[in-house]
């Protein structure tokens, strides 16, 4: 059973289609890509999915069970995280309180032993802190840990992002254009990041991203998406062929 | 990490100085009442201030309901105390939770607006408490209700201290950071599996407790309360003290709260220029220090510590 099934999903702002009858299947340990050009509905698909807008019609099923309607905090705690296109950090947090926001969802102590300091407050702490590091560590972020998000290089900034949405434990990984903004050389250090993690998380990853290079090198499956609707899909080499894509991307008279 | 650290320790010992202090001159009589009343509206205020800086500075709503808050805990206290005869302990513990009840109710609508329109709202409803009161004949209406005087010093320095005690340790536990990564980013607190809805409101409920606490202090300690004194000036007032000493900073409101209620006291003579004075105040910071005072950083008293082991 596919982890993630998307269908005749549909999205219309008033008057404009944003996204119409799209059909997607993902299945688990999967990574795959959502490509299109500017304004082609990605991000919508994105917002649907983490329940941010509601779907005007068509169902998401997540692990078998339909989604649609479900707040996006429900959704993060049944194991859906995301990225956003641009970085939404808590920028006036330190690195570590950043990791630990996320954390919360599995804090071990309620409000009153932290208003009162009970021992179970002291305990969750202790543990969060260092769960919190740990996760650092492996993101090779743990010397920045005091430093607050904000004064992090950009290219930190989106690793740190990363990193904060893999500390809510995730099955399924959203990444909204991930390599937006990073040079050749930033861009290859994330895409054997990526690879690793989701060989470490053992996770399913579902990306949107402009950077051929990057799509084309980890991607396993495509979804090609023009004007809201899905032109084609399929493998890398697949979709470079695809003359409808290439239509899209350039223009008619470049085929 | 344990509470009785020498940390902690230090920080009692300067809390009983402070308190020893102003407790001798005070029963020796070397200072005089009004100087004793102005240290202890510090107290209220400083009650006022820090709550209001947990919805505003650190959950990143825009309220301004807090005198509203405030009335509601005076007048319920005033309630027990002086029509059902209960104790100073009851009325405090329950003008406190009917303002909590109050804040939640209020606060599961009205968190829903944002920004300017929260304001709004939230002032409104201030309003609508305080017209409440002032035609309730039962608790004495537009002329006050008169309360026997029972606060002294050291119940309003210590129900201050218990209660930016327990502020300071909700923002600084998982459900504080909780709050602030809703007034850091919203949408992404959301996508971290926070329910902000819930936790604007548990901010909210929170302050409104300590504002209804801080209420119930000044009707037992004032002889007279009347619905004059709970209006929207009061919650500019408050918002002000937390402005002046930084938004999301606990020491910063107890400064603000402490340099604006001593201005105000000492400016009582000239009353004509006190809010002039008090502008100023406000517009050389906005020009010189446009966070606050303290900015969103703590005070520490990390220089008295001596040198950490390990």
């Amino acid at each position: 059973m596919a982890l993630l099934a998307v269908d005749k999903l549909s999205m219309s702002f008033s008057g404009l289609k944003a996204v119409s009858n799209l059909d997607m299947e993902i299945n688990e340990g999967e990574l795959v890509g959502l490509i299109g050009p500017n304004g082609a509905g990605k991000t919508t698909v994105f917002n649907m999915l983490t329940g941010v807008y509601l779907p005007s019609e068509g169902s998401i099923f997540f692990e078998g069970k339909k989604i649609n309607g479900i707040p996006t905090y429900k959704l993060s705690h049944l194991g859906i995280a995301r990225t956003f296109q641009n970085i939404r950090l808590f920028g006036d947090l330190t690195v570590l309180e950043n990791v630990k926001i996320a954390y919360h969802q599995h804090v071990s102590y309620n409000m009153a032993s932290g208003i009162f300091r009970l021992p179970g407050y002291y305990r969750g702490e202790k543990d969060m802190e260092e769960k919190a590091l740990a996760f650092l560590k492996i993101f090779s972020l743990d010397d920045k840990a005091q430093e607050l998000a904000k004064n992090l290089p950009y290219g930190q900034q989106r690793r740190l992002e990363i990193a904060r949405a893999l500390a809510t434990k995730p099955s399924l990984l959203l990444l909204d254009e991930p390599a937006a903004g990073m040079n050749p050389y930033e861009t290859q250090n994330l895409m054997e990041l990526i690879r690793w993690i989701r060989k470490e998380f053992n996770l399913t990853i579902l990306l949107i991203e402009h950077d051929m290079s990057l799509v084309m090198g980890v991607c396993e499956r495509i979804y090609v998406l023009d004007y809201g609707i899905n032109i084609a899909h399929g493998c890398p080499d697949e979709i470079k062929s695809n003359p409808r894509v290439i239509e899209a991307y350039l223009g008619e008279e470049a085929i | 990490m344990k509470l009785l650290n020498t940390k902690n320790l230090i920080r009692l010992l300067l809390l009983l100085v402070v308190y020893g202090v102003f407790q001798f001159l005070f029963v020796s009589k070397m200072i005089n009442p009004f100087y004793m009343m102005t240290l202890i509206l510090v107290c209220i205020y400083i009650i006022l201030a820090v709550s209001q800086n947990i919805i505003t500075g650190f959950t990143g709503q825009l309220a301004l309901g807090h005198a509203g808050f405030m009335a509601i805990g005076a007048y319920m206290s005033a309630l027990v105390v002086v029509r059902m005869q209960g104790s100073l302990v009851t009325g405090i513990i329950f003008g406190a939770l009917m303002a909590a009840v109050a804040g939640m109710l209020i606060g599961l609508p009205t968190l829903r607006l944002r920004g300017d329109y929260l304001a709004i709202a939230t002032l409104g409803l201030g309003e609508i408490v305080r017209i409440t009161f002032l035609n309730m004949d039962y608790l004495g209406g537009a002329t006050g209700l008169s309360v026997p005087k029972t606060i002294d010093w050291t119940w309003a320095f210590w129900l201050m201290v218990i209660s930016v005690f327990l502020m300071s340790n909700f923002i600084n536990s998982s459900h504080g950071r909780a709050c602030i990564s809703v007034r850091e980013n919203e949408i992404a607190a959301e996508a971290m599996g926070i329910n902000t809805t819930k936790y604007k409101v548990m901010a909210f409920t929170m302050g409104a407790f300590f504002a209804g606490l801080a209420g119930a202090i000044y009707a037992n300690y004032m002889y007279l309360i009347h619905p004059g004194t709970f209006s929207f000036l009061k919650s500019f007032e408050i918002l002000a003290m937390v402005v002046l000493g930084g938004l999301g900073s606990i020491t910063g409101s107890i400064v603000g709260a402490g340099i604006l209620t001593i201005v105000s006291a000492g400016l009582a003579d000239y009353p004509e220029f006190r809010m002039v004075i008090i502008a100023l105040i406000m517009i050389i910071l906005m020009v010189y220090r446009p966070n606050g005072l303290l900015g969103n950083k703590e005070f520490k008293f990390d220089f008295l510590q001596f040198r950490k082991k390990g």
